[in-house]
């Protein structure tokens, strides 16, 4: 029905607008608690938000639960969120790194809790969290250190680990352009677990290198939709090496 | 007796893939594999960070740090190659698409249990990173190691001493003396290093060989 399109379309032009950008860092991770659960996105400093922990940081919230691939690395970002003791427990599957000091004189003074995670076990733990799976059985980890405790399955003849999602109340990640809605685009393998902590977590907050008008992305290019997106930072300069043209 | 050298290992394992294959090289002596494949073979490389279709190093100067392997050492994309997020990147592991994983071991049973992620000494940090996914998520799993540790000891054991990746996941067995494989009748060698013999390979091994039809020398 023709009037009735176009009287949508107006409303999304002169008001009640989603409008999910907000003005800084320091605004983007208002409100996150002590005791949160957060997810930080990046593999390594690839699509580390390393601006929005510096303001998370600064921020003060403490006794963090964190989820990442890592544990840091050197003294920047998530390394320095760990240094400033705000991190209670670390969720991650590979901590020990030539250059994670921090989290090793943490973890050998026993003042971080490691929750110890094969990689695709913390990867489709954090997507079944984001599509509302209960649990699910998977055949890594079977006989292993990383299983034991674990309630184990034979289906089909084959042995399964029965793990549970990973549900987190605020994610931070890192794209390379977003529009008002938080549709988003990802830049090469900064991507990582970007789209899967985006739909785990209760608030997902994200930092750009540029917002971008509604209808500048290409739908069939949108890689994580706005659904999954609360908050969006532009932060200019922070994702090097921009390619004219690339990734829509 | 000599020995198979690092590059005349991973050249063996590049020889052995076959047309098409889509592959994973593990952190550490399988990145060499990348080396040695063949030029007239189409052969794709998976890395598990979120990349199909990995090619070389960049060039100085034309590093990207959004452009990273498994590894986080700067790589580059060839025509054809893909991005995509983690979830995907592990369900092509453990869904069982890839057609080979390449990795490093401390140690391989003779019923093909894996065990390359941590010593166990009780003041290492764990660190596990894909290493389980990798060992089970492949529909053919090798191994490339040095035969002996440091002190001279077999690294193909009859059970693991070090914590397991995973249980009865590998095929085959690249090693600076020998490649052996993993069957339900046991170990078979299908080649050797030159003048190395099947006497001196079992006694330095310690658990049972059998030599395959194959690898015997020629009259």
């Amino acid at each position: 029905m023709p009037a009735r399109a176009d009287s949508r379309r107006q409303t999304f032009e002169e008001g009640n607008v989603i409008d999910k950008t907000v003005a800084s860092a320091a605004d983007a991770v208002a409100g996150i608690g002590d005791g949160a659960t957060v997810m930080i996105g990046g593999f390594g400093t690839a699509g580390m938000p390393a601006e929005l922990i510096d303001a998370l940081i600064e921020q003060g919230a403490r006794e963090l639960t964190i989820v990442n691939n890592n544990a840091g690395n050197g003294e920047i970002g998530l390394a320095a969120l760990l240094k400033a003791r705000r991190v209670r427990k670390i969720i991650c599957s590979f901590p020990r790194q030539v250059d994670s000091q921090v989290f090793d004189a943490l973890y050998r003074a026993g003042d971080i809790e490691l929750e110890l995670v094969p990689q695709g076990n913390l990867a489709e733990r954090i997507r079944a969290a984001g599509a509302g799976i209960g649990a699910f059985f998977t055949p890594t980890g079977y006989g292993t250190l990383l299983a034991k405790g674990k309630e184990t399955r034979e289906i089909d003849g084959r042995q399964y680990v029965l793990e549970y999602p990973i549900h987190a109340d605020f994610a931070l990640i890192k794209a390379l352009r977003a529009d008002r809605w938080g549709n988003l685009v990802y830049h090469k393998t900064a991507r990582n677990f970007g789209p899967i902590m985006a739909s785990a977590a209760t608030c997902t907050i994200v930092q750009v290198a540029a917002i971008v008008p509604l209808g500048a992305l290409d739908p069939e290019a949108i890689v994580t939709p706005g659904i999954f997106v609360r908050r969006v930072v532009a932060i200019a300069g922070a994702t090097p090496r921009i390619v004219p043209g690339a990734a829509a | 007796m000599q020995r198979f050298t690092r590059e005349e290992m991973a050249a063996l394992v590049a020889r052995d893939i076959p047309e098409g294959a889509i592959v994973n090289l593990g952190i550490g002596l399988p990145t060499l594999v990348a080396n040695h494949l063949p030029p007239d073979r189409e052969i794709v490389l998976h890395s598990e960070n979120g990349l199909l279709g990995m090619g070389p190093a960049p060039a100085k100067g034309h590093e990207d740090p959004d452009l990273i392997n498994a590894g986080k050492q700067p790589v580059t994309i060839l025509p054809g190659g893909a991005y995509f997020h983690h979830a995907d990147a592990f369900a092509m592991m453990r869904g069982g698409h890839l057609d080979l994983c390449v990795l490093g071991a401390f140690q391989v049973s003779v019923q093909g249990d894996l065990a390359n992620w941590h010593t166990g000494a009780p003041d290492a940090i764990p660190a596990v990173g894909g290493a389980m996914d990798l060992a089970l998520g492949a529909k053919r799993v090798v191994v490339m190691m040095e035969h002996l540790t440091k002190s001279g000891t077999s690294k193909i054991v009859e059970r693991c001493t070090y914590p397991v990746t995973g249980l009865g996941c590998v095929d085959r067995i690249y090693t600076d003396l020998a490649v052996i494989d993993v069957t339900p009748q046991g170990l078979v060698v299908a080649a050797m290093a030159p003048q190395v013999t099947l006497a001196e390979l079992q006694r330095l091994t310690g658990v049972p060989l059998a030599l395959a039809d194959a690898a015997r020398a020629p009259n």
